[in-house]
C-alpha cells in the first residue's frame, strides 16, 4: 500500500473533522445515475464514497438496499457497464471512492480483471463483506497491494479480541466497525452496549483506523458515533432520500449533506 | 473415481475437493466458528447420541422400512428397494436433521430457532421439533410459496411457530433463504439457524449430511438382514441441495461397487430456461455462504429456477455434490416435469406408495439406466406426496385415461 492512496491521505487530512461517507447503489435510481450522484455527493462536501455492485442476493442488507439493487440489476447495472461509467470517475472527482459488494459478482467478473479495472478507474478501496479475511489472505493480499487497493475488512460487536488484531494485520486503509448485530438499515438512537463496543476499539490502539457504518440513520447517530471514530458511513438513509425524489436529488443532497455536517462535533 | 471416506471427503475448513468453506459476513462468524468448533465433538458425545437415538426411534419412528417394491420391480427388470423415508414423522426425510440440530442447539444454549422452508417440509419438521422441545421458532418462507403449500403453513402455525413471507427477490425458496440469514445475523447470540439441506457454510453441509446419513447406515443393515446382500448395485436419490441424497449416499461413497445416481429437476428441460439442473446448467460460484455450482449470470447474478417439485427449485446445490459430480462419483442426471409425472403416477398406481414430487424425480431414472437385470437398486423415498395433490391432480384426469 503506497501512502499516496486516497483514503489514507483523506483520513490523516481529516483534522478535527469526522469524515463522512455516503454509500449508494449503482444504477440507482436510473441506471445513467452513478456517476451524477457520485458527483454531486462529492460537491456536496462529503468526503468518501462507497458505491454499491448490486447482487441478486445480498444477505447483509435490509429492504432498503435490497431495493436499490434489485432496481439497478432490472436497470440493466452489470459490472461491465459500472466500469464504464466509472471511467470518466477521475479527474472529475478527488475524493476516495471504494466499491461495495458480494463476492459472488466479482469471482465471476474475475479477480485480477477486477483489480486491474479498479486501478485503471481510479478506485482506491474495496468493501466485499462475504470474502472471509483468510481466503483473502490467502489468495488475493498480495493482488491487491500491488494494485495499491484496500480491502476494508468488516468487524462487529462479536468480533474477538484476537481476530481484531489480525483483521488490523491485514487491513489497509480503514476497518468497518459494523455498529450493532444487525443488517443494514438499522435505526438509533445509539445503545449503551453500542458506546461501550466503540470504546472497547478505542482501546485496541488498532494501527488502522475505523469508521463505524450500519445504522447511522440521522445526524445525531452520526454525531454521536463519530465521537468514538475517525467517521461514519451513511447509506440506507441516504438511499431513502434518492427514493423520495427520484428525479429531483440533485436538489436535495446538498442539504441532506450538510444536515449530517453541520451538526457533528469536531472531535 | 477417487477413492473417498468419511473422513478424507472434507477438509478442516470445509471444503470438499475446491467446493464449500464458509463465505459469511462477519456478523456472523462467530456463531459459524462456535458450531465448526463443536458440531463433531458434542455429536459424539455419548449422552447426545442417546438421546438423538431415542428421539429418532420413538418420535420420529426409525428405523424406517426398506421395501422391495415388487410390482416395479417386475416393471423395470431390476430388484427395487424403497427407503421409505416418507414414512418419518411429517413425511419426509427432513426430520432426521432438524431432530438432531435441536439437540445441538440445546447443548449451545440457544433458545431461539430461525429456519427457511421451499415447500415447508423443512419448516413443518423444524416447528415440530421446536413445539417438542419448547424453543420459539421463526420460519422464512417465500410468499409465492406459502400461497402453493398453504396446508404446510397451517401445520407449522398449529404448532406454534410463526411463518414469515419472504417478500423479497422472486419469492420462493432463495429469498427464504436470505431472510433466514438475515435474521441471524440480527439475533446471534440467542439463536439457531436450522438449514434444511446439505447447503450454507461449513460445517452445515457436513452436519446435516452426517444427521441424514443414519438412511444409507440404516440400509446397509437392513440389506444384509432382509436380502443378505453386502451393498446394492446402486443408489438413487433426488437432487435439490442435495440433503436426503448426501444420507442415502453417504456410507456408500467408499464402497466402489455401489454405483449412485443422483436426480436433477430439469423442469421444462435443461436447455429450456426453466429448470433446476444445477449441476448440468451451474458455474463456479457463491451462493448462501459456500463456493458451489450455481445456476447464474455470466455477471454473477442468480438466476431464479424452475421445477414442478418446490423442494427442488433452488439456484444452487451442496459442495459436497458439487465436489462428487466433478470427481465423478456420483452420476447427475436430469429429470423433467413429465418424468418425475410419469413415476409418481408409476409407484402409485403399482406399489400403493404416493411419493413427493422430488421423489419422483429420483424414481423417474428406473427406466433411464442400463444395468444389469437382477440388479438390485435402493431408491431413497425421501417423502411422501399428499402436500403434492394438488399438483397431481390436474394430471389425474390425462394417466386415468392412458391407464383405461
Amino acid at each position: 500500500m503506497t501512502a499516496t492512496n486516497r483514503i489514507n491521505i483523506r483520513i490523516n487530512q481529516r483534522g478535527q473533522n469526522p469524515l463522512l461517507s455516503v454509500f449508494f447503489t449503482a444504477g440507482f435510481p436510473a441506471l445513467g445515475d452513478t456517476l451524477p450522484i457520485a458527483e454531486a455527493l462529492a460537491a456536496a462536501g462529503v468526503d468518501m464514497l462507497e458505491i454499491g455492485m448490486p447482487y441478486s442476493d445480498p444477505i447483509a442488507d435490509g429492504p432498503v438496499i435490497q431495493h436499490s439493487s434489485e432496481v439497478a440489476l432490472r436497470n440493466g447495472m452489470t459490472m461491465e457497464l459500472l466500469f464504464a461509467q466509472l471511467a470518466d470517475l477521475r479527474p472529475k472527482i478527488n475524493i476516495p471512492v471504494l466499491l461495495m459488494g458480494y463476492y459472488n459478482p466479482v469471482f465471476q467478473y474475475g479477480l485480477e480483471r477486477f483489480v486491474r479495472q479498479c486501478q485503471a478507474v481510479g478506485i482506491d478501496g474495496l468493501i466485499i463483506p462475504d470474502l472471509p479475511p483468510q481466503v483473502y489472505e490467502r489468495h488475493f493480499a498480495n493482488l491487491f497491494e500491488e494494485a495499491g487497493l484496500a480491502n476494508i475488512f468488516l468487524i462487529c460487536p462479536q468480533t474477538s479480541d484476537e481476530r481484531i488484531r489480525y483483521i488490523d494485520s491485514l487491513s489497509r486503509g480503514f476497518i468497518y466497525a459494523v455498529s450493532s448485530a444487525s443488517i443494514t438499515g438499522g435505526s438509533g438512537p445509539i445503545t449503551d452496549t453500542q458506546t461501550a463496543y466503540f470504546e472497547r476499539l478505542n482501546g485496541f490502539k488498532l494501527r488502522s483506523p475505523h469508521v463505524i457504518g450500519f445504522g447511522i440513520s440521522d445526524a445525531t447517530f452520526f454525531q454521536q458515533a463519530t465521537k468514538y471514530a475517525a467517521g461514519a458511513i451513511v447509506g440506507t438513509a441516504f438511499i431513502n432520500l434518492l427514493n423520495s425524489h427520484p428525479q429531483h436529488y440533485q436538489d436535495h443532497i446538498g442539504s441532506f449533506v450538510q444536515s449530517l455536517k453541520e451538526q457533528a462535533i469536531p472531535n | 473415481m477417487s477413492t473417498l471416506s468419511e473422513s478424507t471427503l472434507i477438509d478442516a475448513e470445509g471444503y470438499y475437493g475446491t467446493f464449500g468453506g464458509a463465505f459469511v459476513p462477519e456478523m456472523l462468524y462467530a456463531n459459524i466458528v462456535e458450531l465448526q468448533a463443536c458440531y463433531l465433538s458434542i455429536m459424539a458425545e455419548p449422552s447426545f447420541e442417546a438421546e438423538l437415538e431415542i428421539l429418532l426411534r420413538d418420535f420420529v419412528g426409525r428405523p424406517t422400512p426398506l421395501f422391495e417394491a415388487k410390482r416395479l420391480s417386475a416393471r423395470h427388470g431390476y430388484q427395487v428397494l424403497l427407503k421409505r423415508e416418507d414414512l418419518c414423522h411429517t413425511g419426509a426425510h427432513k426430520v432426521n436433521n432438524t431432530v438432531g440440530q435441536i439437540l445441538l442447539a440445546k447443548r449451545l444454549g440457544k433458545r431461539k430457532i430461525v429456519a427457511e422452508t421451499g415447500a415447508g417440509q423443512h419448516g413443518v419438521a423444524t416447528a415440530t421439533v421446536c413445539a417438542l422441545m419448547g424453543m420459539d421458532c421463526i420460519v422464512y418462507m417465500g410468499e409465492v410459496d406459502m400461497a402453493r403449500q398453504q396446508p404446510n403453513v397451517d401445520r407449522m402455525r398449529m404448532m406454534g411457530a410463526k411463518v414469515v413471507p419472504a417478500t423479497s427477490g422472486s419469492k420462493t425458496l432463495k429469498d427464504a433463504t436470505n431472510e433466514a440469514m438475515r435474521h441471524w445475523i440480527n439475533h446471534p447470540a440467542d439463536t439457531h439457524y436450522i438449514i434444511g439441506s446439505a447447503v450454507g457454510p461449513h460445517p452445515y453441509p457436513d452436519m446435516v449430511a452426517r444427521f441424514q446419513s443414519i438412511i444409507s447406515s440404516e440400509c446397509q443393515r437392513q440389506l444384509i438382514a432382509q436380502f443378505g446382500l453386502e451393498h446394492p448395485d446402486a443408489v438413487l436419490a433426488c437432487v435439490g441441495g442435495g440433503s436426503n441424497a448426501a444420507g442415502a449416499f453417504y456410507h456408500y461413497l467408499s464402497d466402489e461397487r455401489v454405483m449412485l445416481f443422483g436426480a436433477e429437476a430439469a423442469g421444462l428441460g435443461v436447455e429450456t430456461g426453466h429448470t433446476a439442473a444445477t449441476l448440468n446448467l451451474g458455474t463456479n460460484g457463491v451462493l448462501h455462504g459456500a463456493m458451489s455450482k450455481i445456476i447464474q449470470t455470466a455477471d454473477g447474478q442468480v438466476i431464479e429456477p424452475y421445477s414442478i417439485s418446490a423442494g427442488l427449485d433452488y439456484p444452487g446445490i451442496g459442495p459436497m455434490h458439487a465436489y462428487l459430480h466433478e470427481i465423478e462419483r456420483v452420476v447427475y442426471i436430469p429429470v423433467t416435469d413429465q418424468q418425475a409425472l410419469d413415476a409418481g403416477f408409476e409407484l402409485s398406481r403399482l406399489e400403493g406408495i404416493i411419493p413427493a414430487l422430488e421423489t419422483a424425480h429420483a424414481l423417474a431414472l428406473l427406466p433411464t439406466l442400463d444395468l444389469p437385470h437382477g440388479s438390485t437398486i435402493i431408491v431413497c423415498l425421501s417423502g411422501r406426496g399428499d402436500k403434492d395433490l394438488m399438483t397431481y391432480t390436474k394430471y389425474l384426469d390425462q394417466y386415468t385415461q392412458s391407464a383405461n
